[in-house]
């Protein structure tokens, strides 16, 4: 079952760790004045929320054990998160929805 | 009614030897008398009086000593008091505070993350490590997705910058927070614990951002993502096996709770959510283009991502940039 261990991952993992730090710590090092490009500051602006977006929505619906249970999970998270609920208030609920969905289907089919 | 009156002035000029005024006395003249110079006998009442009601007061208090439940609101008191007494707290131990909640936050978020790991196949140990290491959230998941399909170090490398660029710009800003006088080992230090949470927390601070306070904010989280990551590797078998396979869910439904409540108020954040997924979901689903999003999807990612941003800035202008450009069209 285990495939990944330091020793036939341990390149992928320090390739992993670097790029994150070196992330962070390249403008903590280097920058000591503000940018003043308005595109690039734009840019910047809308890439969290870009890439968290392209991240989550096809991938989403997959993300439980069938397509249904994930398509209802997603919608109760939407919701949820629409009404501005608590991260983690989000998180169960919408892993409630999933579990109560599969445990339907168990049961009825 | 003028008897009344009279009580009442008598009430209000109050000489001590009226402290008890029995109210249904007040009609008779010989009461009253009594009540200017009482008696040696109500004298000697009133001090068997208090010492009965001293002693009861010390049998009480002794009773209350001995059952500590009676004892815990007194002492939360009177620590309460000693630490109003204590000089401001240190720098590091308000961050600590502060990132307490973060820690706590960070928990489930992180079990899910070790589960995952361990369920695509990753020893737990390894799940812990890169948790440690990187103490990012969408980061790592994407990467041991892609280390999970095989992905090549180079693309690797290329989806941990586009899905952790955001940090590159937590950083920058956070370099105008502080000291320009702060050695570089120790804004490398400092450099590691941005995150979301941590840099929303740290932004919200009124004066310069300290060395020794951002310490403290960042060692709760770190514990708590660390904590998380150990409990979800190595304790997912206790876990029912329906709810560990929708377990998945937890990591995107932390995301929609980051970017959905800004949308609502914000409609140009609403459009590049709306443009980025429509991007993102065509990489997936248009049959010559999905070619390009095999192993794990990470340059499907990059490209809606980065065309997405990049569409947005050019024909939506943050409201801050126009400000700033009236700002400077008026100075002209």
């Amino acid at each position: 079952m285990i495939q990944f261990t330091f020793t036939t991952a341990g390149l992928m993992l320090a390739v992993m760790a670097l790029t994150t730090y070196a992330i962070r710590v390249t403008p903590m090092a280097i920058f000591h004045r503000k940018l003043e490009n308005r595109w690039f500051k734009d840019f910047m602006f809308y890439i969290p929320f870009c890439v968290l977006a392209a991240m989550t929505f096809p991938d989403v619906i997959y993300s439980t054990k069938s397509l249904s249970s994930g398509i209802v999970a997603t919608v109760v998270a939407l919701i949820m998160s629409w009404r501005k609920r608590d991260l983690l208030t989000v998180a169960i609920g919408a892993v409630a929805a999933a579990v109560l969905v599969e445990y339907l289907k168990m049961v009825a089919f | 009614m003028h008897k009344f009156f009279h009580y009442f002035c008598k009430l209000k000029n109050g000489s001590p030897k009226t402290m008890e005024p029995p109210v249904g006395e007040v009609h008779s003249n010989i009461k009253k008398a009594q009540i200017q110079r009482p008696s040696r006998r109500k004298a000697t009442l009133r001090a068997m009086k208090w010492r009965r009601d001293k002693f009861n007061r010390r049998l009480r208090q002794q009773v209350n000593d001995l059952l500590i439940v009676r004892r815990l609101p007194r002492l939360l008191k009177s620590r309460k008091r000693s630490e109003a007494q204590e000089p401001p707290k240190s720098d590091y131990v308000r961050g600590l505070l502060l990132g307490k909640s973060i820690g706590l936050g960070y928990v489930p978020v992180s079990f899910t993350f070790g589960l995952v790991a361990v369920q695509m196949g990753f020893d737990p140990w390894v799940a812990v490590f890169i948790s440690l290491t990187n103490l990012a959230s969408a980061g790592q998941f994407a990467g041991i997705r892609m280390i999970a399909g095989g992905a090549p170090a180079i693309e690797l490398a290329m989806t941990t910058l586009v899905v952790n660029i955001r940090y590159f710009l937590m950083s920058l800003s956070l370099t105008q927070k502080i000291d320009t006088k702060l050695p570089t080992w120790k804004r490398c230090i400092m450099a590691f614990g941005v995150t979301d949470e941590i840099f929303a927390l740290a932004a919200m601070e009124k004066e310069d951002v300290s060395f020794p306070f951002f310490g403290g904010l960042m060692t709760c989280p770190i514990v708590g993502w660390t904590l998380g990551t150990v409990l979800g590797a190595f304790a997912a078998e206790l876990m029912p096996p329906l709810v560990q396979a929708c377990m998945g869910i937890a990591l995107y439904c932390m995301f929609i709770a980051i970017i959905v409540p800004p949308s609502r108020s914000n409609k140009k954040i609403f459009y590049s959510i709306l443009i980025a997924s429509a991007l993102s979901c065509m990489f997936k689903y248009v049959p010559v283009i999905n070619q390009i999003s095999q192993n794990g999807g990470g340059w499907s990612l990059i490209i809606s991502a980065v065309a997405a941003a990049a569409l947005c800035a050019t024909f939506f202008k943050t409201d801050e940039m126009a400000e700033e450009s009236e700002r400077k069209e008026v100075a002209r």
